[in-house]
């Protein structure tokens, strides 16, 4: 019979990390990508295309992570398509993360001078190109902070990845826990590793955001 | 044959009317200021002629093309109309010579190479030779001004409007934005400016618009109009400027 020793839980709390990392990035690449869309369609001239994506904001904003995660995992199966926890927690944590991202990046969309817009504007570009070299440029600067230290929300919300039976870091700790009985140095150890993935990214984050508003 | 055009503009924003029905004729060559105080309308007037503004009834016709009628492509329009701010508005994450170099490659699809050829004999021009590879926070107000006026300029405008672009500026820089002006209309560029440099107004202008509660109250020879206010709102605003 396999022997519990500390040094198997922490490595096998350490192979499910992998996961927690790789459903973080996939999360926040991908909710990186469609959240540039909806930007876009947020800050559009469309009322229409503005109230649709106020809509998807707000459902994805105001509704628990936990929900999306069930309609995407329960929800996509009585369609008759059957999705593994892999696809289901990438796509609710894709829509999930999209959603903030979008509204990050459109606070520092407007926080650009209205000025900018109506140099640019009496030089004849189009709003694409107005977006593309004079706007996005100077948001992307101010972007950089908030969007690093959203990155840490993202990471804790994979964490609940581990109700649709996907395996990662939280999810090994819970059956780690169930084998083992030790739930207090477990959860520790679970805690421990969630800090050592979070903490360099939210100080990373602090230090970018000084640096920044020193250099205005 | 004019080559700004306006008849009977009106804007409202709400209830507030802040043009009552302007009409306005400018030559080309000619270098308007529009005067008045604030609130007159002056600047709206200047925003309706590139299309930032728009208003509700007349016309605004630049060089035979009508802005915002939705016929004409306001990006068309405003390749021959060019601008300057009061607060400069230059794009600070490039530096000065990208400022300049940027509507002609990404606009005018101009090549690198020329459009940067440009930008430093344009920079010249504005008494900025060197200062290419700074940034906008590196320069003084007015150098900054000026070089706005060569990013407006390298789009090679017919007509350039400049709405109060002294007013933010410390006044020791105010002579060295004027200065350029001053060469540009001697070069015969048509120039709209609405002003508060009542000296500048009257010893380089080759018009003057006096406007008053959104309407053109006088309008004439600057010299003539400076000794000899045809109204009494003219001669109070003049007097209380001296």
């Amino acid at each position: 019979m396999l022997e519990f020793t500390f040094s198997v839980i922490l490595e096998n709390l350490l192979l499910a990390t992998r996961w927690t990392i790789l459903l973080s990035l996939i999360a926040f690449v991908l909710g990186g990508v469609v959240g540039l869309i909806v930007l876009f369609a947020r800050v559009s001239h469309s009322r229409a295309l503005r109230t649709l994506t106020i809509g998807y904001i707000e459902l994805f904003q105001g509704t628990p992570l936990l929900m999306q995660l069930f309609l995407f995992f329960f929800g996509v199966a009585l369609l008759g398509v059957e999705v593994s926890p892999w696809v289901a927690a990438s796509l609710a944590l894709t829509f999930w993360t999209s959603a903030f991202l979008a509204e990050i990046w459109r606070g520092c969309v407007e926080a650009i001078p209205k000025g900018q817009w109506e140099a640019s504007e009496s030089l004849a570009m189009t709003y694409t190109e107005q977006m593309r070299h004079v706007i996005l440029p100077q948001a992307l600067r101010i972007a950089v902070a908030p969007t690093v230290g959203f990155s840490v929300q993202v990471i804790k919300g994979t964490a609940l990845a581990s109700v649709i039976g996907f395996v990662e870091l939280t999810k090994a700790g819970t059956m780690l826990n169930n084998a083992t009985f030790r739930p207090f140095l477990v959860y520790t150890l679970v805690a421990l590793i969630y800090f050592a993935l979070c903490f360099p990214l939210s100080w990373y984050s602090k230090r970018l955001e000084g640096r920044l508003n020193v250099a205005r | 044959m004019s080559l700004v055009s306006i008849k009977d503009v009106r804007k409202s924003y709400g209830a507030n009317e802040v043009l009552k029905g302007v009409s306005l004729d400018i030559k080309r060559g000619d270098v308007t200021a529009i005067i008045g105080r604030s609130g007159s309308g002056k600047s709206t007037l200047l925003r309706c002629i590139n299309g930032l503004e728009t208003f509700q009834s007349g016309s605004i016709a630049v060089d035979g093309m009508a802005v915002g009628d939705g016929k004409t492509d306001l990006r068309t329009l405003r390749r021959h109309v060019g601008m300057v701010f009061q607060q400069f508005n230059l794009f600070p994450h490039l530096t000065a010579g990208e400022n300049i170099m940027l509507a002609p490659t990404v606009v005018a699809k101009e090549q690198k190479g020329e459009a940067r050829a440009m930008a430093e004999s344009l920079l010249e021009k504005v008494g900025l030779e060197g200062k290419f590879d700074a940034y906008p926070g590196q320069l003084s107000g007015g150098q900054q001004q000026r070089v706005a006026i060569a990013r407006s300029l390298a789009m090679r405008p017919t007509v350039l409007l400049c709405d109060e672009i002294t007013s933010a500026l410390d006044p020791e820089l105010v002579n060295e934005v004027l200065r350029v002006v001053e060469q540009l209309a001697s070069e015969g560029m048509t120039l709209i400016l609405v002003t508060h440099e009542m000296r500048f107004a009257r010893d380089v202008g080759t018009k003057l618009v006096f406007m008053h509660h959104g309407l053109v109250h006088e309008e004439g020879d600057p010299k003539a109009l400076f000794a000899n206010p045809g109204t009494p709102e003219l001669a109070q605003f003049v007097g209380g400027i001296h």
